[in-house]
């Protein structure tokens, strides 16, 4: 592919669509580069005005009192730990599947950033669980699958820093991340197929929620902002990763910030 | 005695250069004590059979990489898959069967009824090849890694919760007078699902880590 033409023979640059134009590193740091800052502000933004409303729009709720508001937080993050497994699982198949080695550095840039909303939905739960349930955890079905997602999220982590060579690295990653990846839908439908003492979905894409608006616009808002945030730091740290990884590229070594 | 400093620094610091290998036994025992309270009495016997099993999960594949056997069965026509699937049931036959077979009587210590520990053996029955087959993954995934033998419990213990949720609770549902039916096809389940793809995510493994 390096005269520009598929496998077909077309021409890629003239094609209406190239897929490939951001698939290399060095097109892709300047991209994102570009790109974060926006997502930063977008993030800063959202989440300021999500806060607001969870401390001073919403109203106090019915059964739970004051200490319901930690919800802002918990459900965003249980969100985003979900997700960017997803994402994750997402970009490691295209990895597999085409050989790209960006879609390797993005999984790996994406991995802390999930593992940290897992950690957050687990801790922002129990502090939610000892006031509400009376424990501060329980070994209900969702709770011990989202507990299983952070183990795997550290698994992922630890796989990939224990080997040297970044290619075999990525791979194995891959390979963990789509074999781990049946543990979300589990987690999600778990409240449906168990009874569980996490409470019931209370917010679905064909009915009506089950919550007050100006809660349910409150949560929408973190889950936006927390999302511009993963995507944020995704892009920043991959950025990181792209730098460590081709430090011995002619680019890199032409870059302003390596002849700092 | 400054020697005694000199090595005690250096061995810190070379630590501090893999973290990873120093967080990795920390969250091993995070993760293993976590396991514990999925289920008392039966649950141990099941974390014991876990545990006895995962030590052997090393040699699994590693003694046939040391010799290059490992390679020769890559090249061979046969599908990578299928010799996996064999290296696999024998590591069951010799490391899970005899597990099913001893937990009876180690189950007398526990005090349980004939029926639960029927139900036991039939719980481990289901649940030891599919540590085994699970295990191949993880076995695969960490070939010749280092830091290996607790890497691959890592890997592995997430992925084998479910097993025990289901394993233990089965026992426990019998010895509170509950069904347990619903825990053995769950199991069973798990178990078909694994024999099936279990095989050719640990080959892509291999792969991957004999290039």
């Amino acid at each position: 592919m390096s005269d520009g033409r598929d496998r077909r023979g077309t021409d890629v640059n003239n094609r209406l669509i190239n897929w490939f134009r951001y698939a290399s590193p060095q097109s892709f740091y300047p991209l994102a580069g570009r790109m974060w800052p926006w997502f930063a502000v977008a993030a800063a933004l959202l989440c300021a005005a999500g806060l607001w409303i969870s401390f001073f729009v919403a109203p106090t709720d019915a059964q739970q009192g004051e200490g319901y508001r930690i919800i802002f937080i918990h459900v965003p993050a249980s969100w985003m730990s979900m997700f960017i497994y997803c994402v994750m699982a997402f970009w490691a198949a295209v990895g597999m599947t085409l050989g790209t080695r960006l879609s390797g550095m993005m999984v790996a840039a994406l991995a802390p950033t999930g593992a940290l909303f897992a950690f957050l939905s687990l801790w922002t739960g129990a502090f939610w669980g000892k006031p509400m349930w009376g424990a501060w955890w329980v070994w209900d079905a969702r709770l011990t699958s989202e507990l299983i997602l952070f183990f795997l999220y550290l698994g992922f982590i630890a796989l990939t820093s224990a080997i040297d060579d970044p290619r075999r690295a990525d791979r194995a990653g891959a390979i963990l991340a789509l074999v781990g990846v049946i543990n979300v839908p589990i987690i999600y439908f778990s409240v449906k197929w168990w009874n569980t003492l996490h409470q019931g979905a209370s917010v679905s894409m064909t009915k009506a929620p089950s919550m007050a608006a100006t809660m349910l616009w409150g949560m929408l808002i973190m889950a936006l902002g927390f999302w511009m945030y993963s995507i944020a730091v995704a892009l920043y740290r991959v950025r990181a990763i792209i730098l460590e990884r081709e430090r011995n590229a002619a680019w890199v070594r032409e870059l302003a910030e390596m002849k700092a | 005695m400054t020697a005694l400093w000199t090595v005690l620094r250096r061995d810190l610091l070379l630590a501090m250069r893999r973290k990873s290998e120093v967080l990795t036994a920390l969250f091993f025992f995070a993760i293993v004590s976590s396991l514990f309270p999925l289920g008392i009495a039966p649950g141990v016997l099941w974390v014991g059979a876990l545990l006895a099993a995962m030590l052997s999960l090393n040699r699994l594949f590693a003694a046939d990489h040391q010799d290059g056997t490992l390679e020769q069965m890559a090249l061979s026509p046969t599908p990578l898959a299928l010799l996996v699937s064999g290296k696999v049931l024998a590591h069951w036959l010799v490391s899970g069967l005899p597990l099913v077979l001893l937990a009876p009587v180690l189950g007398l210590q526990f005090d349980l009824s004939g029926r639960a520990l029927l139900v036991l053996m039939a719980s481990l029955l289901q649940g030891t090849p599919l540590l085994s087959l699970i295990g191949a993954i993880g076995a695969a995934l960490t070939l010749g890694v280092r830091g290996g033998g607790v890497l691959l419990s890592l890997l592995v213990l997430p992925l084998y919760v479910p097993a025990l949720i289901f394993g233990a609770g089965a026992v426990e549902a019998d010895i509170a007078g509950l069904g347990i039916g619903g825990h053995l096809s769950l199991l069973a389940a798990m178990l078909a699902l694994a024999i099936f793809f279990a095989p050719w995510a640990a080959t892509a493994a291999l792969r991957v880590a004999l290039e």
